[in-house]
């Protein structure tokens, strides 16, 4: 194709601008990081000596170690079991279609544009009713269900995709339903399975509503939730808030870097199911 | 699908001289395994169903039922039929928040879809080129931190001395200058840009994905035709990536009904209710003032608003498909 340079280059200005909008942000939180404690620095200014401390205060004054170990123990609880079961439900109907299945299907996309807050205040009663209120389990357990209507609508979407031929030659060769689900059907679902897993994995790290309302100890939160609280302690000592956000960050920026093109591979395919 | 191998099968065997007597058990005794292979499938979907049952459906359903009664979560309840929906109709708040929440779609959804289907027109030539690729990774970078973040380093960029007014007073704009979140007047659209923030990579790279499958054929054809620019953009690449304006115009508006996170850490709702979104004055009534029936009948509303929103974007998109 024949493209004129002057569009290039108008085009690739466009991009960088772009970038650099999107960019500016994480690098003003973090030069704000390096000012003196309980200062309001201003704009991208360089301090004259960078305060590195503040990133050892913030850790220590948000129990990084704990939170980290918290939104791990979150991730571990919520992560694996919904993608089990959405796997079993969407091998169920997108493959094995018992009589029903179209409705039991239909159901679960009722679920698939609803809003969290549209639930939360019976979730609450829900927790408190079964005393599991500020434990791990109240957003673990909920997270699954809420979960359920995007990820069995992406593992039928999947198993019905899947060619029928394959599944009629391991059924003539004498593979009953269990055989034929894990020798054939879920060695060739791993990318619909890793896609899912990151979105899941992220959502659950950044989920913020949840957190706020069910665990009152931000050491039991998610990452995001514990955010929120840290924001709410040391929301006037702008350095120090700036130092926490960016650890609180580090992690899910580091997961993120190693596995980018899985990341938006699996965004995009969310986006374009959901 | 098994249907027709049974009957296949059951032929063959036919054929090979097998007595009336035992095909009629053999249909028997497929007809069970089918049935059973039916009742495997359904224990299947059990696990998921319970879940969504328990944690989605029922919640659900007893948001309606609590909309219809008085109960601040401790004491009795009583019934009040239908008063907490008409006091939902003439309060000021609770009205103001859904007129934000519908203003916030402009900022979260319409400007990035309209900012990103323009830049990838643009870059569109050049998509596979290094700096294209590298773009993907940056431009992504806000829609994977927690949107909490989002919302405190943006707080900091519109604050009285931060970055966004020194740029203005550095551009001679000084005089507009001032606390954008804190401004009744400005604290919405200051919301709507950490939400146009976040969205817009998303949305051009949905965007710029579509438009990299248009046959270049046509572009050179419409270059031969003597089409401009502007002409290319409304008749070829317009309509080629509908389908993708429709899944990002979708995922933006959902994002912008269903705001929280990001007017939680801003504004909190204020200043003066003027950033109040649906979300959190459910969650303001439901946990502060302890007004559970209250906060359940903005809640079914909001649902109701929900759907009311994104079925006929999802319908368009879908007609456009065809």
């Amino acid at each position: 194709m024949i493209v004129s340079r002057r569009e290039t280059v108008v085009g690739r200005v466009l991009l960088i601008v772009l970038m650099l909008v999107t960019v500016v942000p994480f690098v003003s939180l973090f030069v704000t990081a390096l000012h003196e404690p309980g200062t309001y620095p201003s704009g991208l200014e360089w301090p004259e000596t960078p305060y590195w401390s503040n990133f050892v205060d913030a850790f220590q004054a948000a129990n990084m170690g704990a939170l980290l170990w918290s939104s791990v123990l979150i991730e571990i609880g919520v992560v694996p079991v919904a993608l089990l079961i959405a796997t079993l439900a969407g091998f169920a109907l997108g493959h094995l279609r018992p009589p029903g299945h179209r409705v039991i299907f239909l159901t679960f996309l009722l679920g698939l544009t609803l809003p969290f807050q549209a639930v939360i205040v019976p979730l609450y009663y829900q927790m408190r009713d079964l005393g599991l209120l500020n434990t791990r389990w109240a957003i673990i357990l909920p997270l699954i269900g809420l979960y359920m209507p995007f990820a069995v609508m992406w593992m039928r979407a999947h198993f019905v995709n899947m060619p029928e031929d394959l599944s009629e030659a391991a059924r003539i060769d004498g593979a009953g339903t269990w055989k034929l689900f894990t020798r054939i059907h879920l060695p060739l679902s791993t990318p619909a399975l890793s896609s899912l897993g990151i979105l899941m994995f992220l959502w659950t790290w950044n989920q913020f509503l949840l957190a706020v309302v069910l665990v009152s100890d931000p050491t039991r939160r998610t990452m995001a939730g514990a955010l929120g609280a840290f924001q709410g302690q040391w929301g006037t000592n702008v350095p120090l808030l700036c130092a926490g956000s960016l650890l609180i960050l580090t992690p899910t920026l580091i997961v993120f870097l190693i596995f980018q093109r899985q990341f938006v591979t699996a965004l995009m395919q969310g986006a374009l199911k959901g | 699908m098994s249907a027709t191998r049974t009957t296949g099968t059951s032929g063959v065997r036919g054929a090979v001289g097998t007595t009336s007597h035992s095909q009629e058990d053999r249909r028997r005794a497929l007809r069970a395994r089918r049935l059973r292979r039916g009742w495997v499938a359904l224990g299947l979907v059990v696990p998921a169903a319970v879940a969504y049952a328990v944690f989605v459906l029922r919640p659900l359903a007893l948001t309606v039922q609590y909309s219809f009664y008085k109960w601040n979560g401790v004491t009795e309840s009583t019934w009040v039929g239908l008063d907490n929906y008409t006091r939902l109709l003439g309060d000021a708040r609770m009205l103001g928040s859904i007129g934000n929440a519908l203003q916030l779609i402009v900022y979260f959804s319409f400007i990035p879809v309209i900012l990103g289907l323009l830049a990838a027109a643009t870059i569109r030539k050049f998509a596979t080129s290094r700096l294209a690729l590298v773009s993907r990774t940056v431009l992504f970078l806000p829609q994977v931190i927690p949107l909490v973040a989002a919302g405190i380093m943006w707080t900091w960029l519109l604050a009285t001395d931060g970055l966004v007014n020194e740029l203005m007073r550095a551009i001679g704009l000084g005089g507009v200058t001032r606390a954008w979140l804190g401004d009744t007047n400005t604290a919405l659209p200051a919301v709507g840009v950490i939400g146009a923030w976040v969205a817009l990579g998303l949305c051009l790279i949905l965007l710029l994905a579509g438009m990299s499958k248009i046959d270049p054929a046509l572009y050179e054809a419409a270059r031969i035709d003597g089409a401009g620019a502007v002409r290319e953009f409304f008749s070829i690449t317009l309509p080629s990536v509908r389908q993708e304006v429709g899944v990002a115009v979708t995922v933006t508006v959902i994002s912008a009904l269903a705001a929280f996170d990001i007017v939680y850490i801003s504004t909190q709702g204020g200043p003066a209710n003027s950033t109040m979104v649906p979300g959190l004055e459910i969650y303001y009534l439901g946990f502060f003032s302890r007004e559970v029936g209250q906060a359940s009948a903005l809640a079914v509303v909001f649902m109701a608003l929900v759907l009311a929103v994104v079925l006929p974007i999802q319908r368009l998109t879908r007609e456009d498909a065809r």
